[in-house]
């Protein structure tokens, strides 16, 4: 076979698994939503509101494609796509198991960052060629948010490196049996959430969208079919995110069951469903915070990124760095970064 | 150098009428330097129904319906304002029993206004869940007003020298199982809300006003005593059976976002203590005192200020004989509150400008009249 055949036939799959676990993600962020606010969320098609996320897409799908009059045509009509492709990207490098991935790549860590930070140049060509204010406003946000959470997020994957000594996921996710790099950084675990909850403009760091004051953001003017590919890229990269998250910190499918990084059929399908369950706690905790929290201010977001989770994550760098040169035994890496941990938060409690 | 050179230009942005955070159809015209608001400009008039001159073609208890719909969160609020002045008018003395069943439902009805104003105030900050919780109460309170009135919004309950219909029986009981739940749901908003660090770090600080220029722009109830100023009609004018009633008034000092808040959070808790008084008190008789036979006061007029949960709400009613009522002129006390937001918002920034708003927790039925 040749290799473009092989590399479509992966892509599809993977492009049909995405539509798919994107539709269950929504359906899901309904109902956890609804049953924290003591509501039944979709209840009318199907067995309670299963269908609900296909007929939305159907019913996005046949609506019509509006496009302000004022509007800057191409970067208007191309700012969806430029939004999804690179999230969509960064599936080609997620491995699910030891060998279900599309392709195993040695810079594989690298690769997810960079991509990650592309989806940035849509959010913005979408708030400035809707010409609208909201929607330019929105954009902007999204500009400075993404980009100022873009450093925490990639400095805290660092100390991941480091102790795998290399960038390959399918390595670091096998290199954490038995002690997955949650417990080996406390720190840089909670670093990249909070910075991927930011990435992904997710509650309590929602702000381009506010939908108290900019109504949707960059997202106001799109309809149809564009707006549901936003919202599609909006839910692959939750996948995503979740999935590095498992990946490099919380164990990936190794954890706590080596076994499932046999190479039996068996073992595959286990491992992928083990990974998967993982993922799905992670989100289920973002739908969760959604529905506990309120929303920061942009300028709260910024002084939280750059005066604390920036130098919070060249610390827990540092330490790592000297971890793997000195060979300090790895507990002493946990009491050290779970005491910056709490000082954080007894220091943020004080400056108040 | 280059800086020098590089010119910006202030944005106008335009919030309003169709705006899902401006609380009904207020408009305001903001203009700002990137995310910092310069000025606001705030305009009104979208809900104007001349409720007031409609009043003069409608006799005396028929003017009750469009009170309704002024304050449409505060019904029976409204409704004893202009039932007082219509009584001062008359003459006429309401039964015991009425007193306490208007004090009852004035209060429950500022408890149900109060849950309305911290669950969308939840809703500004982008916590939609407290909004909920909130209903889920309010709700109860609801179901009270609708077994004794027959309506859930526009009551037409109260009239001159008593009320409509006797309470329902097992009201008292009922009544006090839903205070339960309301506490209940209070304290759980305090978690969720009150001592939310990120709830916290939007309000605190935000639009403060101080007590001098509140009072300059007429502001009245829990935006006045946010800036520490200890005034409450129910206290300082009492009305009613208020004077015999023990409650305190919550008060707080910076003036700003989270303060507004916090008053009416210890507000709705002073509102349970009043109702659970009047539970305990509520004597038995009739429900309605000697009232004539026709509704027809001499000619005069009165002014009557009563504690809406927004604060001072004013009726000046001039009867000139005969059916109708010569002139009814409502002060509303949104409409001075909604006023200062311009002061407020200096210096804030776009996303604050909701929350403020939420705070001042207007209803544009009463602003535009």
């Amino acid at each position: 076979m040749p290799a473009w055949i092989d590399a479509a036939i992966r892509v599809a799959i993977m492009l049909f698994f995405v539509f798919n676990i994107v539709m269950v993600l929504i359906y899901m962020e309904r109902k956890v939503l609804a049953h924290i606010q003591q509501r039944l969320g979709p209840m009318r098609t199907g067995f309670h509101g299963i269908l609900q996320s296909p007929a939305d897409a159907i019913k996005l799908m046949v609506k019509e494609d509006l496009a302000p009059s004022s509007a800057d045509k191409w970067v208007f009509r191309s700012a969806p796509y430029l939004v999804f492709v690179p999230i969509f990207m960064m599936f080609v490098a997620i491995p699910f198991s030891s060998s279900v991935v599309i392709r195993h790549l040695d810079m594989g860590l690298f690769y997810l960052v960079a991509f990650s930070s592309l989806s940035i140049v849509g959010m913005l060509m979408a708030g400035w060629g809707s010409d609208n204010k909201y929607a330019l406003l929105g954009g902007v946000r999204a500009a400075a948010q993404l980009i100022s959470y873009e450093l925490p997020l990639g400095i805290s994957i660092l100390g991941v490196a480091l102790l795998t000594q290399s960038l390959r996921l399918g390595d670091i996710a096998s290199a954490q049996y038995p002690l997955p790099f949650i417990f080996a950084q406390p720190l840089g675990f909670v670093i990249f959430i909070t910075a991927s909850l930011a990435e992904m403009s997710r509650t309590p760091f929602d702000i381009p969208v506010a939908e108290s004051e900019l109504v949707g953001g960059p997202l106001v003017e799109y309809s149809g079919m564009r707006w549901a590919v936003f919202f599609l890229a909006e839910y692959a990269n939750l996948v995503a995110t979740s999935a590095i998250a498992v990946l490099i910190f919380l164990g990936g499918w190794s954890w706590p069951f080596y076994a499932l990084e046999g190479v039996g059929w068996l073992m595959q399908i286990l491992a992928v469903a083990w990974f998967f369950t993982k993922v799905f706690a992670l989100i289920f905790v973002v739908f969760w915070l959604r529905g506990t929290l309120p929303r920061l201010r942009i300028d709260q977001l910024m002084t939280f990124a750059w005066k604390l989770l920036i130098p919070f994550s060249f610390v827990n760098l540092l330490l790592t760095a000297a971890a793997v040169i000195y060979g300090t035994a790895i507990l002493a890496l946990v009491w050290v970064a779970t005491a910056c941990l709490g000082y954080t938060v007894y220091a943020y409690a004080r400056s108040r | 150098m280059a800086l020098d050179r590089l010119q910006t230009v202030d944005m106008t942005i335009n919030m309003g009428p169709q705006h899902p955070s401006t609380h009904g159809v207020f408009r305001m015209v903001l203009r700002v330097d990137g995310e910092r608001i310069l000025d606001c400009e705030p305009y009104i008039g979208y809900l104007h129904r001349g409720f007031e001159k409609l009043s003069e073609n409608e006799n005396y208890h028929t003017v009750l319906i469009h009170l309704d719909r002024t304050d449409y969160l505060a019904g029976f609020c409204n409704e004893m304002a202009y039932i007082i002045a219509l009584e001062k008018l008359l003459g006429v003395v309401p039964s015991e029993r009425a007193e306490y069943i208007r004090v009852i439902m004035c209060e429950l009805n500022r408890i149900a206004s109060h849950m309305m104003f911290y669950g969308a105030l939840g809703a500004d900050a982008g916590a939609l869940t407290p909004f909920l919780y909130a209903f889920r109460e309010r709700e109860r309170l609801q179901g009270l007003f609708e077994a004794v009135s027959g309506a859930r919004m526009m009551f037409f309950y109260f009239r001159a020298g008593g009320v409509r219909i006797d309470l329902p029986d097992g009201f008292i009981r009922e009544c006090r199982r839903v205070l339960d739940a309301v506490k209940f749901g209070i304290d759980e908003c305090d978690k969720l809300l009150t001592n939310n660090e990120v709830f916290i770090s939007r309000t605190k600080g935000i639009g403060a006003i101080s007590a001098a220029a509140a009072i300059d722009y007429g502001c009245s109830g829990p935006i006045l005593r946010a800036c520490g100023v200890k005034e409450d009609v129910r206290r300082s004018e009492p009305y009613s059976i208020y004077d015999r009633l023990d409650f305190d008034i919550p008060v707080a000092y910076s003036g700003d976002t989270y303060d507004r808040y916090v008053v009416r959070m210890e507000e709705m808790r002073q509102s349970i203590r009043i109702v659970e008084q009047c539970l305990d008190q509520i004597p038995d008789g009739p429900f309605m005192g000697k009232v004539p036979r026709f509704i027809r006061p001499e000619p005069g007029e009165v002014y009557v200020r009563t504690e809406n949960p927004r604060g001072d709400y004013g009726i000046y009613l001039i009867s000139r004989g005969g059916d109708y009522p010569y002139r009814v002129k409502l002060r509303s006390p949104c409409f001075c509150n909604l006023m200062a937001l311009r002061e407020m918002l200096k210096d804030c920034y776009i996303a604050d400008s909701v929350m403020v708003l939420g705070s001042l927790d207007i209803v544009l039925g009463e602003v535009d009249r």
